[in-house]
């Protein structure tokens, strides 16, 4: 790789085009969505849709600075971008700007900085720096508690903001260590954690405990009936009747908005105009589109502020009013197929820092996709975090371009190697 | 370890996949399967205001304001927009309670999340301007511009009757009314409903979430604008009616007064009334809730629903009855024989007009005895039946015991009694029954029931000298006269026309021969004529009748008065009867004593067992 070969050589031309489409339709979607006949032009600075292209523009220059860095670079530095952003979350939690009851936001000019985006790029250059450093592997308890420190740390610092959504999308990097061969039994012990408490919510008590007993039972019935499988059997829901236990009791203490939002999601509780308000007016937003969608600009429930944050959290609501299902499947398939095509170029890296690298960006924009779409369409709570590329705001799409670019620099310079 | 490497890709890929098929799916039923939303996005984007026409205005006949209309604003809710907001701020605004507010939040839930429903009711033009401009800060809610409505002067309440909310019994017969809207439910209001509402209009609004109205739905396409209801022209005379009002007031009892030549009725007095502003907007409900628990009733209208014995009024159909049969004529003489019925010392009646003058009880009993036992068969019940059956066919032809074709709803209208051959049938068996079973029917006593409209109607059939015109009440709809052929048409009795002026001329002695039982309806340049009549009542105080028309010749009014409770009829329904002819012919009152005399009197609370 030689500067005089320019910087667009060897870059992945699809990851490219993909990019640029999803952020000029998110520009797009943002000026239909805010749109307002008094500023009816998309380059209004004032609106949104204006700062959004200035954020777009920051956006390119990043990317561009990015593709000029030696590759080296970033690998290098990761523990220092690491430190950096353990240090700016920290910093957040005593110079921050509370906004609707978040502290997340470090004013600087007349910007304002969320720690909490870049906090993800720059845990994914440690993981991926960890995790390829020699002696590390996932057949060892020791790196896989220091691989869980190195992401949960910044994690627990992001839900003290507190910030549930950005902090959930650590759970993202649990793919990459799964890909780097974490044993199976910690991934479906999670798993079993996440069911227990989802049956603590919907269920009394008392009756998750006969659910697990049962379970026990039919656990013992199908093993060797030996003294050492049935105590095990006994042990496991001694566990899981703890852990159950535990997680009502944690239940109690969440925020009581909280409580509400994951009440709505399972059904618990119909709530059309408290927190059930934004979902079921997205949905209706969605729904209205039908199949080709109501057109450009000539969405009702969007511009006319019925789907609450329609601008950042729920701008696909935009896409499925005025673009209708095929806007929505064409949307989505770019996802797709940005998401698959990272994770097919990370697994064609020799490189490993850049194949963990990859797999980390895919991770994390999948589980952006995942929650924020599914929110969006009633599936999942509302958990507050923006479409990748798309939502409003300059440190999410700064934060994903770096995160993005950082990997097609990777790709591109695999060929040095 | 490459091996796991491979598989653990495709897991994850196929997860990812699994994960986008799952949300395409769901995209798939909410956009395509599922048509709940496109209804919901509608119902928050779209909002349908009705316009709501200016109900008719309504006029005397000489153009007098008699009801119009006042803007008030109903504030409205849409239950599925509401979210938290400043709940007292919003109560002081419109002054209720926080306990109503959700009482009424809670109604307009059970009627519908997405629809529409009327919050609070008819605020005033000041409480409206305090809450248009923080009405942005209440999602959910706007307000609905009305009418009201008013009444210049107090009068004429029976008449022109009331409007009130529809029911769901209303809304069920007739799509065009929704919840909310007003419908005539009494009285002119609701006998020309479909004149006077006019038609609603649409108008379709795009609104944001903040409930701000972002302009009309595709440039008013769909918008249909409102047609204003017709302004109607009454019969009535405002001042005669204000005036018999006054009269009546501290009476029980009617005033009704007609137009001879064109049935047009010129008062039409119910006593006690009520004043009509009373049942209008918010205050409605308590004040209909006290008028009609007021012993009094005074929203029974008396002129058209309640039937009385007409006593000696009846006399004049009678006579005339018997002078077209032939049974006698009017050189008729009979004596005084008080043998079978009272009297009061008078002359001798010796013919028709004498009879008349002096309202001698034997007289028409006599005379009523040959209507009814003509000797036509031999056996003196048979001959009873023949003869009343005939006698009915001529006393139905003066508008008795039918319903009078009056532009008023049926509710509003009884046909009165009029005793026929089944009736006594019923009442005492076939065969058991002739002339002295119901002699007192012979002088308006006994199974006779006629409202004061019919009687009024009496008095103008004599003025027409055999004929007369539907009473009606409506005049014109926007200039154009009512188009109704019964309102026109004469209807004739079987009387002939000949036979009235010994009739006439009893009554014109009545008021100017001594002797004469109605001397007080003189009025001074005016020949009034008239019968009085005075009811016995088995209760208490007798009732007091008397009809008249005036002038003699050419009339231009018949009227009835009936005063409960009162006495004779010649001290004080004659005398207010005289006030409203001078009234509607001079236009003026030059008996100022006499007038006061009479208002000042009362017979509310003399026995009304």
């Amino acid at each position: 790789m030689r500067e005089d070969k320019g910087f667009l050589k060897n870059v992945d031309g699809w990851l490219i085009l993909i990019y640029l489409i999803l952020v000029v339709a998110g520009w797009l979607n943002i000026y239909a969505a805010v749109y307002d006949e008094n500023h009816s032009s998309i380059f209004d600075l004032s609106q949104r849709y204006g700062k959004q292209m200035l954020f777009v523009i920051g956006g390119l220059v990043i990317a561009i600075l990015v593709l000029l860095v030696d590759m080296r670079f970033f690998m290098n530095t990761a523990y220092l971008f690491y430190g950096l952003s353990i240090v700016l979350l920290l910093a957040v939690l005593v110079i921050g700007t509370i906004v609707s009851g978040q502290q997340a936001w470090i004013q600087i000019g007349g910007f304002s900085l969320q720690p909490a985006e870049f906090a993800k790029f720059a845990t994914n250059l440690a993981l991926a720096k960890y995790l390829s450093s020699s002696g590390v592997s996932m057949k060892r308890m020791s790196s896989i508690l220091m691989s869980f420190i190195v992401i949960f740390f910044p994690a627990v610092l992001i839900l003290l903001q507190p910030d549930t959504g950005s902090a959930l999308v650590f759970a993202a990097f649990i793919l990459v260590l799964y890909r780097e061969g974490l044993p199976a039994w910690i991934v479906w012990t999670g798993f079993a954690a996440i069911v227990i408490f989802m049956l603590d919510l919907l269920l009394p008590f008392w009756i998750v405990l006969i659910i697990l007993g049962l379970g026990t039972g039919a656990l013992i019935f199908i093993n060797k009936k030996t003294f050492k499988n049935i105590a095990s059997a006994i042990l496991l829901f001694a566990v899981a009747a703890g852990f159950s236990y535990g997680s009502n009791y944690l239940f109690d203490k969440l925020e009581p908005h909280q409580q509400d939002r994951i009440n709505v999601l399972i059904g618990k509780e119909v709530d059309l105009q408290g927190v059930g308000y934004n979902v079921n007016q997205s949905k209706i937003a969605i729904g209205s589109g039908g199949v080709i969608g109501k057109g450009y600009l000539q969405g009702t429930q969007t511009k006319f502020n019925f789907v609450p944050e329609q601008a950042t959290d729920f701008i696909f609501c935009t896409v499925g009013e005025e673009w209708g299902f095929i806007g929505s499947i064409v949307i989505l398939s770019l996802f797709l197929v940005l998401i698959l095509r990272i994770m097919l170029l990370a697994e064609r890296q020799r490189n490993e820092f850049a194949r963990i690298y990859g797999y980390g960006v895919a991770a994390i924009l999948f589980f952006h996709v995942l929650v924020n779409i599914g929110m969006v369409i009633g599936l999942l709570p509302v958990i507050g975090i923006p479409l990748p590329f798309f939502s409003y705001g300059g440190s999410s799409l700064w934060a994903f371009t770096l995160l993005l670019f950082v990997f097609i620099k990777q790709d591109a310079s695999r060929i040095a190697f | 370890m490459r091996n796991q490497q491979a598989q653990r890709q495709s897991q994850i890929t196929t997860m990812i996949v699994v994960v986008f098929l799952i949300f395409i799916a769901r995209l798939f039923y909410l956009q395509i399967m599922d048509d709940t939303s496109t209804k919901g996005a509608t119902d928050n984007a779209l909002r349908n205001v009705t316009q709501y026409p200016a109900r008719g205005l309504i006029y005397d006949r000489n153009g007098e304001l008699l009801v119009y209309n006042e803007a008030v604003y109903d504030l409205m809710v849409i239950p599925g927009q509401v979210v938290e907001m400043d709940t007292l701020e919003f109560c002081t605004l419109i002054d209720i309670s926080i306990d109503d507010f959700r009482k009424n939040l809670e109604k307009a839930r059970r009627h519908s999340r997405f629809a529409p429903s009327i919050f609070e009711r008819q605020l005033s033009k000041e409480t409206y301007g305090q809450l248009q401009e923080r009405l942005f800060k209440f999602r959910g809610f706007y307000v609905q511009p009305r009418t009201l409505r008013k009444y210049p002067r107090p009068i004429a309440a029976h008449v022109l009757g009331y409007i009130g909310e529809v029911n769901d019994e209303m809304i069920e017969n007739d799509p065009y009314y929704k919840s909310g809207d007003y419908i005539g439910m009494s009285g002119l209001e609701r006998f020309y409903e479909e004149f006077l509402r006019g038609q609603k209009g649409n108008k379709i609004l795009l609104v944001d979430v903040h409930n701000r109205e972002k302009g009309s739905f595709r440039n008013g396409l769909y918008d249909t604008a409102s047609v204003p209801g017709m302004s109607m022209q009454s019969t009535l005379d405002i001042e005669v009616q204000e005036l018999a009002e006054l009269l009546m007031q501290g009476k029980r009892g009617s005033i009704v007064a007609i137009e001879p030549a064109t049935g047009e009725i010129l008062t039409f007095v119910s006593s006690p009334g009520y004043d009509p502003n009373l049942l209008v907007g918010r205050v409605r409900g308590a004040n209909f809730h006290k008028l009609n628990t007021d012993p009094q009733k005074p929203l029974f209208n008396r002129a058209s629903q309640a039937e009385y014995p007409p006593g000696s009024i009846f006399k004049i159909p009678q006579g005339l009855i018997a002078m077209q049969q032939g049974v006698v004529s009017e050189h008729t003489g009979f004596a005084c024989d008080q043998s079978q019925v009272g009297c009061h010392p008078h002359p001798p009646a010796y013919n028709m007009r004498a009879a008349v003058k002096v309202s001698c009880n034997p007289y028409f009993v006599a005379t009523f005895r040959r209507i009814i036992q003509q000797n036509k068969d031999r056996s003196v019940f048979i001959d009873a039946r023949i003869g009343l059956e005939q006698w009915n066919k001529d006393i139905r032809s003066f508008g008795f015991g039918e319903r009078l074709g009056i532009d008023l709803p049926d509710a509003n209208v009884r046909r009165g009694l009029i005793p026929t051959v089944a009736f006594y049938d019923r009442w005492y068996g076939e065969n058991t029954w002739g002339f002295s079973t119901f002699r007192s029917v012979s002088i308006g006593q006994g199974e006779v029931g006629i409202i004061p409209l019919q009687m009024a109607n009496l008095a103008a059939i004599v003025a027409n000298r055999g004929y007369y015109i539907t009473p009606h009440l409506a005049r014109t709809f926007e200039d154009t006269l009512v188009p109704t052929k019964d309102f026109v048409e004469k209807h004739h009795t079987t009387v002939d026309p000949k036979h009235f002026e010994p009739v006439v001329w009893g009554m014109y002695d009545a008021v100017y021969e001594p002797g004469g039982t109605a001397r007080r309806a003189q009025v001074d340049g005016i020949v009034v004529c008239g019968k009085t009549g005075t009811v016995q009542n088995p209760h208490g105080r007798n009732h007091a009748t008397f009809v008249a028309f005036a002038p003699m010749d050419e009339p231009k009014i018949a009227i009835a008065v009936f005063i409960e409770n009162s006495g004779f009829g010649g001290t004080w329904a004659a005398p207010i009867a005289s006030l409203v002819i001078e009234k509607y012919l001079t236009r003026e009152i030059k008996r100022k004593e006499l007038m006061q005399q009479m208002i000042e009197t009362n017979f509310m609370h003399t026995a009304a067992h």
